[in-house]
């Protein structure tokens, strides 16, 4: 697509729709939110810049192949899960550390495996969708 | 205790995941057949703790049954496990002979090993819709195993594959929706006694006929079978070999599953149904073997005739019944995936797998000529072979029941299987090559002579033990029958199991 204001608009949409998927990322689990949602956005976004720029440009700008995000978010996933193991818990168990109180209306921020979770959701479908679109427009 | 279930699926998922990083060098095959090796002794880890305790579960998460999701093992999900991890190692060890560079680059043990884990998680799975998400692994996974490599005919048969299969999870899935509605709950424990307290017991047969459906298409029973014929023949040998070995008997597993565990109210309707099916299955699956004369197309008719076998162990319903269908299941999966596995070699050495084009393998190969004869006659059940001791099973019990017309029709489908192996035999094996060529095995290179009869030997090592030493696997068999007739065990586990 060679339209001047596209392009010009992409360059600044791409950046303030993957700013917002990370924010969805990080503001999921006790809110609205969540690797899946943000995912979707981030892969949204790098579709937009593939729609301005042309597919090339876009698989140069991810600097990864779509298809290792998302077999690395599948692994980073499993991982997150299993790291209950050492717990003693069963897999996927969510493991809690709160830093300033001993719950989320207490505490300042905790560090868990949830997030990794999500991270991980978030690449597997960041991977996924990319690898799809990208796919689809190189075919045209 | 809640890790040795978790650990058969969790192996080849990261097996797949670091396979998948490694496509493009040699060392993503050996982290394949690595990962193979772990899984089996993850599951025989699984099969020592079910000998061990009887029946296991495992709450994922921490969130008690039945709202959370429940990993559990009885007997027969076990066994299915450790024969998946086998047949998972057979054909990983096979793949290295068969499958060219190109391929492996595009991911093909990644895709390989995500399908062994979404088959190990429908046999350990203890939640109706994990079941649901456990068939769509499998289904992705085969699909892009099926159409990988490329060319027309994969295409095609890709195609018809993965839409009748979708058809039979929109059933599937309808299906779950509305025995969820009825009865509030997705664990299969808890919907036992749900489903037998449900008010409108018309619609509870309605949903099972629903799930017989669904099920019905993905175990290939009559009249939902024409999929598999399209396609089994046209995907690399090491992968019609996994697919023939396991993904129908997933179908099997989830009927046995649900038709002992919840849908028990009517068994005089339901399983009624099921005989008539089961027999009409195992009878067009044997006509239309007879009538093909491509290697791999013939086996692929015998897969849907052996079906009805384990379909009717079901549908019987008494414990010697049930004890010669998970026989069968175990006996079958072996037995299958070696006979795929030959037709590899065979079309490495004599050049193709259409039966008119070839000949003369029993003198310049008779190594695999006696490879063959064994799960061959296993399949059609000559003693002393496994199949003889499944056939026995199944035939005794339908004599138990006086059912005349059932043993009838077992017994004429035996007579017939070993028609169509008399075929491949004197076609294949004993008449001369129609291009007067010798089909030595010098026209395969050594080191795929060498990976592929490996596991074809090993496979038909698995099929004479079973055959002359049956006595422990009866014995299995049978308290598997057991659970499965009174899974009070199977739901006490599920639902006291305090985490």
């Amino acid at each position: 697509m060679n339209s001047v204001i596209f392009t010009a608009a992409a360059r600044l949409l791409v950046a303030l729709m993957f700013v917002f998927s990370l924010f969805m990322l990080l503001r999921g689990h006790h809110l609205p939110g969540g690797g899946f949602i943000g995912g979707l956005i981030g892969a949204v976004s790098f579709i937009v810049y593939s729609l301005a720029c042309g597919p090339a440009e876009a698989r140069k700008a991810l600097r990864v192949s779509p298809e290792v995000i998302a077999m690395l978010g599948l692994g980073i996933a499993l991982l997150a899960g299993m790291f209950a193991f050492f717990m003693g818990d069963p897999l996927f168990t969510g493991q809690w550390y709160w830093v300033g109180g001993d719950s989320y209306e207490t505490a300042a921020f905790s560090i868990n495996t949830v997030l990794v979770f999500d991270i991980g959701v978030y690449l597997v479908v960041l991977g996924g969708i990319l690898s799809l679109a990208y796919a689809f427009e190189e075919e045209t | 205790m809640s890790w040795v279930l978790v650990m058969p699926i969790a192996v080849p998922f990261l097996t797949a995941v670091v396979a998948f990083l490694a496509r493009s060098y040699p060392a993503g095959r050996w982290i394949s057949l690595a990962g193979s090796v772990l899984t089996l002794i993850a599951s025989a880890v699984l099969m020592a703790a079910v000998l061990d305790e009887g029946v296991i579960a495992a709450q994922m998460s921490n969130w008690d049954a039945p709202f959370g999701i429940t990993l559990v093992a009885d007997y027969l999900s076990a066994v299915m496990v450790v024969i998946t991890a086998i047949t998972g190692l057979a054909t990983a060890i096979y793949a290295l002979g068969e499958i060219p560079e190109e391929t492996e680059a595009l991911g093909f043990y990644a895709l390989f090993q995500t399908l062994i884990a979404g088959v190990t998680g429908a046999f350990l799975t203890g939640d109706l819709f994990n079941l649901y998400v456990w068939f769509e692994v499998m289904l992705i996974a085969s699909f892009s195993l099926l159409v990988i490599g490329g060319g027309k005919e994969r295409l095609d048969a890709g195609i018809k594959y993965v839409a009748l299969n979708l058809v039979s999870t929109l059933i599937f899935l309808s299906g779950i929706g509305l025995l969820y509605g009825i009865t509030g709950t997705l664990n299969m424990a808890d919907m036992r006694d749900a489903v037998a307290n449900a008010e409108n017991q018309g619609l509870v047969t309605v949903l099972a006929m629903m799930f017989m459906v669904g099920f019905g298409v993905k175990a290939a029973v009559f009249p939902l079978f024409f999929w598999l014929p399209a396609s089994y023949h046209t995907p690399y040998f090491a992968i019609s070999a996994v697919f023939a070995g396991l993904l129908t008997k997933v179908g099997v597993y989830a009927l046995m599953r649900m038709f002992t565990l919840v849908f028990v109210g009517d068994v005089g309707f339901t399983h009624e149904i099921l005989i008539w099916v089961s027999l009409l299955t195992m009878f067009t699956g044997v006509i239309g073997a007879a009538a093909q004369t491509d290697f791999r197309k013939i086996l692929s008719f015998h897969i849907i005739s052996q079906i009805g076998y384990m379909t009717l162990g079901l549908a019987l319903f008494t414990p010697l019944a049930l004890m010669g269908g998970v026989f069968y299941l175990v006996h079958h999966i072996i037995v299958k995936a070696n006979l795929f596995f030959v037709a590899g070699l065979a079309k490495q050495y004599a050049g193709h797998t259409d039966l008119n084009r070839i000949g003369g393998l029993y003198k310049s190969a008779p190594l695999l000529a006696a490879l063959f004869i064994i799960p061959a006659f296993s399949l059609a059940g000559f003693p002393p072979l496994s199949g003889f001791w499944a056939k026995y099973l199944i035939v005794k019990a339908a004599l138990e029941l006086n059912m005349w017309f059932v043993t009838f029709v077992s017994l004429l489908v035996g007579l017939l299987t070993i028609y169509s192996m008399t075929k491949i035999w004197g076609m294949a094996f004993w008449k001369p090559h129609p291009d007067g060529i010798d089909p030595t095995p010098d026209r395969a290179p050594p080191q795929v002579t060498r990976a592929m009869i490996v596991p074809i030997a090993g496979l038909a090592l698995m099929t004479i033990i079973i055959g002359f030493y049956p006595e422990p696997f009866v014995q299995f068999a049978e308290t598997a029958a057991t659970q499965l007739l009174d899974p009070t065990d199977y739901v006490t586990t599920v639902l006291g199991v305090q985490p």
